[in-house]
């Protein structure tokens, strides 16, 4: 049995999310095994891209009813995250709905550009198991045009223009909207509370 | 409020780091495993590997370095040099970069770009652009310049390049100002204000680096995400700790928690 899994979401950049587990000392098979998924002890799923093609993705695997009856933790990255969410603009796809919130076009405005691109802070939106050891303000790395601009169920903010949702948790389903695996210190940390 | 970032940029050629004195006489730098690192762990904010044998030979970029950079480093990286094509770009990706970055390529055939963004959305495509003011005061395009031999002025305005491939889905600009790269006076703020004003999605600064303060004037003056730079990075005149410490002192938001 793997202790932690990466749900194999076809991403083009997927195998980065591995590597830095695998810097932590963990590795973590990448698959669509319903069986593995169902056994691991830490489930995460990665995403680059789209909602729409990552959700067709997880729907021809047949992962769909799976990851949402998963009862061990879950983490989403980036758009694996949006798609935790009820429903996205891109693409207008209906999602997993694990987490409270709608997914938008982040929007462009003077001196805003889109896609958010680069380092930006965290703001801790109260006590939270999974930012210990990462300070409030701390730099992480941000790549993505579409975002959740509210949640109850954020745990961390940040802000390109507007405010929007950088983490979310709610009861054992948890996202990032940046990208640990490129966050430095900082997303290593992360991970490793998750995996912890 | 996101930071402004601070590029190394690197040049490859066979498997190793390289520096060449106006893209002649190259000069070898040390493994890309080892500069890597040690960038990373300086703060550099992201990692441009430029493989400079690639695109002039027509041949493709060998992506069994970009899987151990992948595996080693954690901050963002790109490619550069070589990608022409879809599949290309997709096996650079999957070992593990980040973005890709096309320039010739893009102008030989721009529909390259809509079909890199399609397949793996706008955020993974960079285009860079070599420019250079003409005697007619306008700015244009130059291609091939990896190779001062096969280097060609086109016709095409850098500021409607810049339009059009912000149109077929490039994430990124890339502007390397080539009447300042290499001479170390500072970046070209003319042109890349000019730029900038056309440009909705991030932009880079490249070319004319040379001391702290070209840094904090292409970010006050020509308002670009990232500046990018190699000679001043390489040899250790401008090391990055010390210029986010002076950046963030003039009042410029720098990421300094590596």
């Amino acid at each position: 049995m793997s202790r932690v899994v990466l749900i194999d979401s076809g991403g083009s950049n997927i195998g980065s999310v591995r590597y830095a587990l695998q810097r932590l000392g963990v590795d973590a098979p990448l698959t669509r095994d319903a069986e593995t998924i169902r056994a691991a002890e830490r489930v995460i799923l990665p995403g680059v891209g789209a909602a729409a093609p990552a959700m067709a993705r997880l729907r021809e695997a047949g992962l769909v009813d799976l990851v949402r009856s998963l009862r061990q933790p879950l983490l989403g990255v980036c758009v694996g995250m949006q798609i935790l969410f009820e429903h996205s603009e891109e693409g207008d796809v209906e999602c997993l709905g694990l987490l409270r919130g709608a997914v938008r076009k982040l929007p462009a405005g003077p001196g805003v550009r889109i896609p958010h691109m680069g380092w930006n802070r965290l703001r801790h939106a109260g006590d939270e198991p999974l930012l210990e050891g990462i300070r409030d303000g701390a730099h992480a790395y941000f790549v993505h045009s579409y975002g959740v601009a509210d949640s109850p169920d954020a745990i961390a903010t940040c802000g390109h223009g507007q405010p929007f949702v950088s983490m979310a948790r709610r009861g054992s389903v948890a996202g990032a909207q940046f990208h640990p695996e490129r966050s430095a210190s900082v997303g290593a940390r992360l991970l490793e509370n998750f995996i912890r | 409020m996101l930071s402004r970032r601070l590029i190394p940029c690197l040049d490859v050629r066979d498997g190793r780091v390289v520096k060449g004195v106006r893209f002649r006489d190259h000069v070898d730098m040390g493994s890309i495993e080892e500069l890597a690192l040690r960038y990373r762990d300086e703060g550099a904010d992201e990692l441009v590997f430029y493989d400079i044998t690639a695109s002039p030979d027509g041949r493709d970029v060998d992506v069994a370095w970009v899987e151990r950079v992948a595996r080693l480093i954690d901050i963002p990286f790109c490619v550069a040099g070589g990608i022409r094509s879809v599949d290309t770009a997709r096996r650079v990706l999957h070992a593990g970069a980040d973005k890709v970055s096309v320039n010739s390529p893009a102008l030989e055939r721009p529909e390259l770009v809509d079909e890199l963004a399609a397949a793996f959305g706008v955020q993974c495509v960079v285009v860079g652009i070599d420019s250079l003011r003409d005697e007619d005061g306008e700015w244009r395009v130059r291609q091939y310049t990896g190779n001062p031999d096969k280097t060609r002025s086109l016709p095409r305005r850098t500021l409607d390049w810049v339009d059009e491939v912000q149109g077929r889905g490039a994430g990124e600009i890339v502007l390397n100002c080539m009447g300042s790269d290499g001479v170390r006076t500072g970046y070209d703020i003319e042109q890349l204000a000019a730029v900038r004003r056309r440009c909705s999605v991030p932009l880079v600064a490249s070319g004319g680096a040379g001391a702290r303060e070209h840094f904090a004037e292409v970010f006050r003056r020509a308002d670009v995400d990232a500046a990018l730079a190699a000679s001043v990075f390489h040899s250790g005149q401008v090391p990055i700790p010390q210029l986010k410490d002076f950046l963030a002192g003039e009042g410029i938001e720098v990421r300094r928690d590596a």
